[in-house]
């Protein structure tokens, strides 16, 4: 499945390439690209468990800007 | 400026005041009684706080997460160096300039979003539907193919359908970059996004909306930046590094001298705190890839689609251009281009017989004969309009139906033969008429010519041709000036036909009489005969060359507003079918090449000066403050030029 999220107060663009880092490290994402210009995330990632997925991810988000928010 | 901005412009005033207080103070010896003692730097701790405190707060809350490479962690460490070395005026003032310089950052780039937030502006918001006799405002999503949508005036089109009752004049700009408007009849197609005239105009959905024309050129965009181009994946690979790399080389500068070489070790953590301050490839990392998203985004205005980075790079690096001669370099439609009565002939006359004998075929040929009766019989109805003139519908049949065609029959190759009024008459290649005996002058014209002899006399002969579009020349002409070096035509066409339009517009080889897998093959041997760096493209319609689209090193359709076969297969989309864009997407792709190479080579050049000063402590803390965040605001501010780059 492969959706896209927006991200409030992404201010840093060295941190969306950060964010972009750890989340790929999240087993079943299959890829995911965070752009700092248009403040968006797009994922495609494994459908049984991509709920959990996006969950893990806005940690992601949050543990390297912790400004910013994955709206869900 | 928003509210944010607005605190943060009052913090950094009144730290500022207070600082160049608290200097003048230290410098007129007010403050000598604190000289030595170790709450010396409590004075300047106010400014510092005042400016800085969100970057220490968020500097804390990120090293929790683990976060060693954060930047304001680095920032934070590098005043506190300072504190701890006694440059009290120094950290705070860093600390203040380091604010400066994130604000006009953050300024820039929120004006380069809304900038492309505007560019990104032609989604429908909702379409009018028709429900138990009432218009209801609803979603373009909910609406699907074969209902009707209401259209009214300067609303814009929320989906792709055609057109069963009105008419207007419509705005296409948005998507083709073409300022003069274009008509919509009933039976028109009408495209979604483009901007609907002064009149109101009842649609049948044709597409779902997220396969419309709308919803696919924004997912291209949108995606556009995901496909990195070398020098955005090169960048992002150095950022990674860069950040760790310098970090460690400041802890080794600050410890490594005075360790081993007894070196004093309050100017060498002096040394490194100018490190730290540089620490960030945000220069680089935001500049580089709004380059590149303006450079899109200045094609997208002109009507042309770039489908990502990668292809942007590229195409500012082609040296060969393949074109597709049909559809692509000429308009695709045969028409009549001249004609030549015999003597005691009138033109009408031979039009008019002309398109009678070919009457029932439905080669192109006849069709352009026919086409051409047409259009002078509607022109003469225009002129006697108050008259009954033959002229209404389908002129060219009523024509036949006065007249008496009878007993056609095609001469393979060669033409064919018809009685019109009980009178033969002949209509084909020269060969037709030599074998009929019929005397008659040769015309030495490019293009197809029609003979035409009746009852064994010579009526004259019609040059049918495709015809070079307009532009076609200067196109090829700007091209080569951009620093392309080869250009070559492919053609299924004739070599005759092939050969003349190819003179026509000084193109450098033309291969003709190629079937379609012939076309790949010629492509493979043009790619093959290139050497690695230079890239070649190929422009094609589209229609029945999407296997050569995909085998170029840049695939350029055109003319493909609203066809899904050739957006998907090629790289770059051009939404109408000129083919002077092809140059000036040309110039902005080799435009946003440069600026993003300027940014490159200012932005680390001025790092690693800075770094290479501060390694021999000729550098300030300043001026790392400038090699920061300066250079990153010099740098958005050059890549901003391509997003206001204006159409045309």
């Amino acid at each position: 499945m492969k959706k896209k999220f927006d991200l409030d107060n992404l201010d840093c663009a060295n941190c969306a390439a950060k964010m972009e880092d750890l989340i790929k490290k999240i087993p079943g994402v299959e890829d995911v690209s965070v752009n700092f210009l248009t403040q968006k995330m797009t994922l495609k990632a494994d459908d049984a468990r991509f709920d959990e997925i996006v969950k893990e991810a806005a940690k992601c988000v949050k543990k390297v800007d912790s400004d910013t928010t994955l709206l869900v | 400026m928003n509210k944010k901005q607005k605190r943060t412009v009052a913090r950094i005033i009144t730290a500022l005041v207070l600082l160049i207080l608290l200097i003048i103070l230290e410098k007129t010896g007010n403050l000598s009684f604190l000289d030595g003692r170790w709450y010396a730097f409590v004075p300047f701790l106010l400014p510092y706080l005042l400016a800085g405190y969100d970057v220490i707060l968020k500097a804390a809350k990120n090293i929790a997460h683990g976060q060693v490479f954060d930047e304001n962690f680095l920032m934070m460490i590098a005043t506190f160096g300072a504190f701890f070395v006694g440059e009290y005026a120094e950290a705070s003032g860093v600390m203040i300039f380091y604010q400066i310089g994130e604000l006009f950052q953050g300024i820039a780039v929120g004006k380069s979003r809304r900038s492309i937030a505007a560019l990104m502006d032609i989604s429908p918001e909702y379409a009018n539907i028709e429900r138990d006799g009432e218009l209801v405002e609803v979603d373009p999503d909910e609406v699907h193919p074969g209902d009707l949508i209401v259209i009214k005036p300067g609303e814009r089109i929320p989906l792709d359908g055609t057109v069963v009752d009105g008419s207007s004049m419509i705005d296409t700009s948005s998507l083709t970059g073409e300022s003069v408007p274009r008509s919509a009849r009933e039976g028109d197609p009408v495209i979604s996004g483009c901007i609907n005239g002064s009149g109101t105009l009842r649609v049948q959905v044709s597409r779902e909306y997220e396969d419309s024309t709308v919803a696919k050129i924004l997912e291209l965009t949108e995606n556009a930046s995901s496909r990195k181009s070398p020098i955005e994946n090169f960048i992002t690979r150095f950022a990674k590094i860069y950040t760790p790399a310098v970090t460690i080389a400041a802890v080794l500068l600050a410890v490594i001298p005075p360790l081993l070489f007894g070196q004093d070790w309050m100017e060498w953590i002096k040394r490194a705190c100018t490190f730290l301050v540089i620490s960030c490839p945000c220069a680089l990392v935001i500049s580089v890839p709004l380059g590149f998203f303006g450079g899109i985004g200045a094609s997208s205005r002109i009507g042309v689609l770039v489908k990502g980075s990668n292809f942007l790079e590229a195409l500012s690096q082609v040296k060969t251009i393949v074109f597709d001669k049909t559809g692509t370099l000429t308009k695709g439609e045969f028409r009549v281009q001249k004609l030549y009565p015999a003597e005691g002939v009138s033109e009408a006359e031979l039009l008019r017989k002309a398109a009678l004998a070919e009457t029932y075929s439905t080669h192109p040929i006849a069709e352009a004969l026919r086409a051409a009766q047409r259009e002078r019989l509607s022109e003469k109805a225009a002129r006697t309009a108050d008259q009954d003139a033959p002229g209404t519908g389908d002129s060219g049949r009523s024509e036949a139906d006065d007249y008496f065609v009878t007993d056609a029959q095609e001469i393979a190759g060669k033409g064919l033969s018809v009685l019109i009024d009980g009178k033969p008459v002949l209509a084909g290649n020269a060969a037709l008429l030599r074998d009929a005996g019929v005397d008659f002058s040769e015309t030495e014209d490019a293009g197809t010519v029609v003979y035409l002899a009746e009852d064994g006399r010579f009526l004259g002969s019609a040059v049918i041709s495709d015809s070079v579009k307009e532009g076609a020349k200067e196109a090829l002409e700007s091209l080569k000036k951009s620093g392309v070096r080869e250009t070559v035509m492919l053609s299924g066409d004739r070599r005759k036909a092939a050969e003349t339009v190819g003179a026509e517009l000084s193109i450098d080889s033309v291969y003709s009489e190629l079937l379609p897998q012939d076309k790949v093959t010629k492509l493979e041997e043009i790619l093959r005969s290139g050497t690695g760096k230079d890239k070649t493209a190929y422009v094609g319609d589209g229609i029945n060359d999407a296997p050569v689209l995909s085998r170029a090193d840049l695939g350029i359709a055109m003319g493909s507003l609203g066809s899904d076969a050739a957006v998907e297969a090629a790289d770059i989309v051009l939404m109408d079918d000129d083919v002077t864009k092809i140059a000036e997407t040309m110039k902005i792709a080799q435009k946003t090449l440069r600026i993003v190479r300027e940014n490159i080579w200012f932005a680390l050049g001025v790092k690693f000066a800075v770094l290479i000063l501060g390694a021999f402590g000729l550098a300030s803390m300043w001026l790392a403050t400038f090699a920061d965040v300066g250079v990153a605001v010099i740098a958005i501010l050059n890549s901003m030029r391509m997003l206001r780059r204006k159409a045309g």
